[in-house]
């Protein structure tokens, strides 16, 4: 603040600067930060006012736009196909979301009460998030084949049947959700464990003294003071969750017979993305594409708000 | 386990399940290997392999001539190298200049910044492959770089950063030696963030090179592609006939990621965990 008092003698102005003046000492400043609000105006604000506009007309991509009202969110409303996608998507989030949170805050507390090697797990534990999702659903398509796969092979071991996992409604979902789980446990584990670190230590002494069990301390100590972690996982969780298209689309590429899209047979892995680009590039309807984007943005905000409602509240 | 003390009994109660994790976290890449190593018949055998074969090299050359996996994949370093590039510059820039000065509109334009954070991708797909295709950059790794080239999450997490780490003295000191703004960010700001751009950069690379959707959608020409869109052509066209090559190329698009995951794994994990709890 100090800084920006000393104006180059030149600038001999009373202190109530008027805009011009103003903009002539700040200039440099608001150049520095212009490279991010032009990109943001190009591809970011005109883009998404454009699309806007978009889903209250029909078009091709290529033809003359035809203005049709509110008819692109009537049909929205009542396209089972998007019904289908906007259950499938909940229900892998579910399938994903709640064993990977358990999952992550389990590991959490025991690698902040184990000493030994706690930074190598770490980094075994980190290392799914930093692969890429295409080669590792194409492992995963492998892991999970019916034929050839190791995890039926396990199963075959235990004396259960092959499942068909890429190829029925619940095999395909829970697949998706494996790979999910998989893929964000360990890093959801390390935010969990920096949360945990900040708990300081003398409540757990204190909790000790008073013959508390393990149990106890953690649902009485651990889990009220990791809520605002919690929160931001769960939120993040299903910004992104319900966002999910690679997962899908690599997994289910092949065994899609329509569309590259489609989300397997009988569309039961088509996430809601999956169908936005179903609807906008292999059947260049821009129009109804754009509609179908923001009934997702709706469905994404909702969700986090019920999301967030939930978590809020079980602490009071 | 018979007359063990009880805190080592509780020490491998607790290592039994952390090592379990770490198996399940490893073995995809161990399966990759398994079948990277493999024919496709010895694939197809029963049981399954579980010790890795002797047909890599052969894999390799499959994979060579089915893709142009040098070319894809120098496209993806260009993209990647590109963005981190610019997005450390523009971000830092930005961040150095709401963290540290007082200007009009100031605070409208940073709660902009924060609302843009959340506005999701689909809304701008159309619009944006609309005026790439105007503009003709569509097909190009020009799609790609310029979007990609500044952003919001980047320039809040600077932000926040470059806050604590610059001490206003030292801005002071700086001003009073007669160091003009530019000077100001490249002689005294960044240095003292450099493990703040570190984290960013390798964030920063790592989103470029694992970027799918997009690219898939931009890159319209099958022959100019990067090495993501690359892998998914291969699952695509050879599906379930060939896993050893296509294991075989997502196994070497994984390497460069493997690399900078190791030099900078310290830096990610103990800084992603930072601001974590700190928002």
């Amino acid at each position: 603040m100090a800084v920006l008092e000393q104006t180059p003698p030149a600038v001999v102005q009373p202190s109530t600067t008027k805009p011009i003046s103003g903009f002539r000492k700040y200039w440099h400043l608001y150049a520095a930060i212009s490279p991010f609000y032009l990109i943001f105006l190009a591809f970011g604000l005109f883009p998404v006012g454009f699309s806007l506009y978009l889903s209250f007309h029909r078009w091709d991509g290529l033809g003359s736009m035809e203005w049709a009202g509110l008819s692109q969110y009537q049909y929205l409303l009542s396209d089972s196909d998007f019904w289908n996608s906007i259950g499938n998507t909940i229900i892998i989030w579910a399938l994903a979301t709640f064993p990977m949170i358990f999952l992550a805050m389990v590991t959490a507390v025991m690698l902040n009460s184990a000493v030994r090697f706690k930074g190598l797990y770490r980094v075994a534990y980190f290392l799914p998030n930093v692969t890429s999702v295409v080669a590792i659903a194409i492992v995963f398509g492998s892991i999970f084949s019916t034929n050839n796969g190791v995890v039926n092979a396990v199963l075959h071991g235990f004396g259960i049947d092959q499942v068909a996992w890429l190829n029925t409604p619940w095999g395909i979902k829970v697949t998706i959700a494996a790979l999910m789980t998989w893929q964000w446990t360990g890093y959801n584990a390390i935010i969990f464990l920096a949360g945990l670190q900040t708990i300081p230590s003398d409540l757990y002494e204190a909790a000790r003294m008073d013959g508390a069990g393990p149990i106890q301390t953690f649902f009485r100590i651990t889990l009220p003071l990791l809520r605002p972690t919690l929160l931001f996982v769960l939120v993040v969780s299903t910004v992104t969750g319900l966002q999910s298209f690679s997962e899908p689309q690599v997994l289910l590429q092949t065994s899609s017979n329509d569309s590259t899209f489609a989300g397997g047979p009988g569309h039961s892995g088509q996430t809601m993305v999956l169908y936005f680009f179903q609807q906008t590039f292999d059947n260049n309807d821009f129009g109804y594409g754009a509609a179908v984007a923001w009934g997702i943005f709706l469905v994404v905000v909702l969700f986090s708000i019920i999301n967030w409602r939930l978590v809020q509240r079980r602490g009071d | 386990m018979t007359s063990i003390k009880g805190s080592r009994r509780r020490g491998i109660a607790l290592h039994l399940p952390l090592i379990l994790g770490t198996i399940i976290s490893a073995f995809p890449f161990y399966w990759a290997v398994i079948m990277s190593t493999h024919s496709s018949t010895e694939i197809f055998s029963y049981p399954p392999k579980l010790l890795p074969g002797t047909h890599f090299l052969e894999n390799v050359r499959h994979l060579f001539d089915a893709v142009d996996f040098f070319g894809s994949m120098w496209n993806s370093l260009l993209v990647a190298v590109s963005v981190t590039f610019l997005v450390l510059l523009f971000d830092s820039l930005a961040a150095f200049v709401f963290a540290k000065f007082e200007f009009p509109g100031k605070n409208v334009l940073f709660g902009l910044l924060m609302v843009i954070f959340m506005v999701p991708a689909q809304l701008s797909v159309i619009p944006q492959f609309v005026i790439m295709a105007k503009i003709g950059w569509i097909g190009s790794m020009t799609a790609l770089i310029v979007p990609a080239a500044a952003n919001a999450f980047g320039i809040f997490w600077m932000r926040q950063y470059m806050k604590s780490a610059i001490h206003d003295e030292l801005l002071d000191a700086s001003k009073l030696d007669g160091a003009n703004f530019l000077r100001q960010y490249w002689h005294v700001a960044l240095p003292v963030v450099r493990p703040g751009l570190a984290f960013l950069g390798i964030f920063t690379f790592m989103g470029q090179w694992n970027d799918f959707a997009w690219p898939l959608i931009a890159l319209t020409n099958p022959d100019n592609v990067t090495l993501q869109v690359a892998l998914s052509q291969l699952n695509g066209t050879h599906g379930t006939t060939d896993y050893g090559i296509v294991m075989t190329g997502a196994l070497l698009a994984l390497i460069p990621l493997l690399i900078v995951f190791a030099v900078g794994a310290k830096q990610i994990i103990g800084d992603l965990a930072k601001g974590a709890v700190r928002g």
